[in-house]
């Protein structure tokens, strides 16, 4: 365990390279002239190469990607070419509303795929399990702007439950940024709620049949202290397991959530960044999302291994 | 994301079925194919089917309720929003088959590669479709497009390659069951060249993976096709491209919510349909 958990560290740093290696070279041979977009295409000739020379776009490849690593890495990441504002405040100030975003979606998440998932299993083969796994498939093969559209029509529009926007006014409470959040973030959560929910179902199913369960129920314990400690237990560990394959669809949907919802988070601020060819902004955010999603999953690994004893020790399974 | 999508290499991927056990629900199969279908015929003859031309503006008709004359309203331009949602379906019902025949012709050669031929070569493979998913499949759609610049076969390119580690994978791992059979060993020393054992021999053998695959990642790619058209990564603006048209009218969703709700509901039509097919072709090969 600790073993591994040492050579997943150690595979962090290179990966990283990697990936920065990759987001400098595709954005680095990005068609059309940066020095242009910046300035339109009025802008005289002299105009462009003097930016070009100003931004230092005229340098060879491999000396600039070693400058833009080390500028990186000591901490300065340039200026937004479209914000003209530092990107490292920037992409941080964004990176935070998105972890709001996602922790508020994970949070919601988890407790309702685990009942979704149990009263499931529990249930298996009969028609409240054909309903929610069904709809389960359903709303996870839907796009979260498809599912957010038809939440924002009927709670925002229609009811006005919920503000339309997701961006509260500034130095609103936590409490009323929250509201602003719950349309997103149950995008978010329908996306991912039918695939976590079929691996707690599955394991559920198995522990029913499972002797130990039939044991317990031989002893005469409840069903609720069967359910609650020994199937929900044993349905944790898939859950975990799920929810890692699910943290690069929680990353995309934060991309096109935010971007319906107008919620300044890094995923919108990517894809304003590429649209825009804002090269500073793009690199840095692009690297930052990959060092998320490293962490994201090392840390669904982990914890993946401890909640399973047989991993944990290491005993074969 | 799919999505815009693949799963990292160190987790198990595929879910279970939905519906598993002796009683299976072909209801969930024939509706499925039944949409599928539906839309194809659309996407084929939708200038015999739509009402109105779908680019034709009529200003003084713009934000109409729908019912009356336009089913399904108008939208800001006074474009008739039923005909552009039948004129949008070809958009996504093109890329994301294209893109989903490109990753499978690629993703098994791959893996009939890797899966057939010695140690090392699995082995290099494999670690170089490790790389690939190692970096969040919608970043590199960003990046991509970003470099490549908005335009549906750069769409279908970003789409076609984020699938390939996944089906390579899936065929690999098939390929590993088949190779040691004695009917592989039996051609082998027939003196059968590579390039038979692997076309005539293995591939037949995996098909039906393939054919899982196929299905899976269409539903995928449509997913991936709608969302990055919606993020104004692919088709030009103003088309009538569902992804692009919730994009476009988001911003009257509280005057004209129809204007984005009707290819919002078009998008959620097609892919619960494939998903349907999906997940039911995947319980009965798991059965088999």
């Amino acid at each position: 365990m600790r073993h591994l958990l040492l050579r997943r560290l150690a595979a962090i740093p290179l990966t990283l390279l990697a990936i920065s290696a990759l987001v400098f070279l595709a954005t680095e041979v990005l068609p059309g002239d940066v020095a242009r977009q910046i300035l339109g295409r009025e802008a005289s000739d002299a105009t462009a190469a003097q930016l070009r020379d100003e931004l230092g776009l005229d340098r060879p490849l491999p000396v600039r990607y070693a400058d833009w690593l080390v500028s990186f890495f000591s901490g300065d990441w340039g200026t937004s070419y479209t914000l003209k504002v530092p990107v490292r405040e920037l992409v941080f100030e964004r990176l935070g509303a998105s972890m709001l975003l996602a922790v508020f979606a994970f949070v919601l998440l988890v407790p309702v795929a685990l009942l979704i998932g149990v009263l499931a299993g529990l249930y298996h083969d009969r028609p409240v399990d054909r309903i929610l796994s069904v709809t389960g498939l359903a709303l996870g093969a839907t796009p979260e702007f498809v599912t957010g559209v038809v939440l924002m029509v009927v709670f925002a529009v229609s009811l006005r439950w919920f503000p339309v926007s997701a961006q509260a006014d500034p130095g609103a409470s936590l409490v009323n940024r929250l509201e602003h959040l719950v349309l997103p973030a149950v995008s978010l959560v329908l996306l991912c709620l039918g695939y976590v929910a079929r691996h707690v179902r599955a394991s559920t199913v198995a522990s029913v049949r499972s002797p130990y369960v039939r044991a317990a129920e031989l002893r005469g314990a409840s069903r609720f202290s069967i359910v609650t400690r020994h199937v929900l237990r044993n349905s944790t560990v898939p859950a975990t397991s799920a929810l890692g394959v699910q943290a690069q669809f929680l990353l995309g949907g934060l991309v096109s959530v935010e971007l319906l919802f107008n919620y300044p988070g890094i995923g919108a601020l990517l894809l304003t960044a590429a649209l825009d060819k804002d090269l500073p902004t793009l690199q840095a955010a692009a690297l930052v999302l990959g060092f998320c999603y490293l962490l994201i999953t090392l840390a669904v690994d982990v914890v993946y291994r401890l909640l399973d004893p047989r991993l944990r020790l290491g005993v074969a399974v | 994301m799919t999505s815009v999508i693949s799963a990292p290499p160190h987790t198990p991927v595929a879910p279970p079925p939905v519906v598993s056990g002796s009683r299976r629900w072909p209801v969930a199969l024939g509706l499925g194919l039944l949409i599928l279908l539906t839309w194809t015929l659309v996407a084929l003859f939708w200038r015999h089917l739509a009402p109105f031309d779908p680019s034709s503006q009529n200003p003084a008709d713009k934000f109409a309720s729908p019912g009356g004359e336009h089913w399904l309203g108008t939208d800001q331009f006074g474009r008739d929003v039923f005909s552009r949602v039948l004129a949008g379906a070809g958009s996504v019902l093109a890329i994301a088959p294209l893109a989903t025949i490109g990753a499978l012709i690629v993703g098994t050669a791959v893996g009939l590669v890797a899966g057939a031929s010695g140690r090392w070569v699995d082995e290099a493979v494999m670690r170089v479709l490790d790389t690939l998913t190692v970096f969040p499949a919608i970043i590199a759609s960003i990046l991509f497009v970003a470099l490549l610049g908005q335009s549906t076969p750069v769409l279908i390119l970003v789409i076609g390659l984020a699938f390939v580690p996944i089906v390579a994978r899936s065929v690999r791992a098939a390929t590993l069951v088949e190779r040691d059979k004695p009917y592989v060993e039996a051609a082998r020393l027939r003196g059968e060249p590579t390039w038979s054992l692997l076309l005539r021999e293995i591939l037949p053998n995996v098909l039906t993976t393939v054919l899982v695959e196929a299905t899976a990642r269409l539903g995928d790619a449509v997913f991936a096709a709608a969302t990055l058209s919606f993020l104004g990564l692919g088709a030009a603006p103003g088309s009538p491209d569902w992804g692009a048209s919730v994009a476009d009218n988001r911003a009257w969703l509280q005057i004209a919510p129809w204007t984005a709700l009707a290819p919002a509901l078009a998008i959620a039509s097609l892919v619960v349909g494939v998903a349907l097919v999906a997940d039911d072709l995947r319980a009965r090969t798991e059965r088999s």
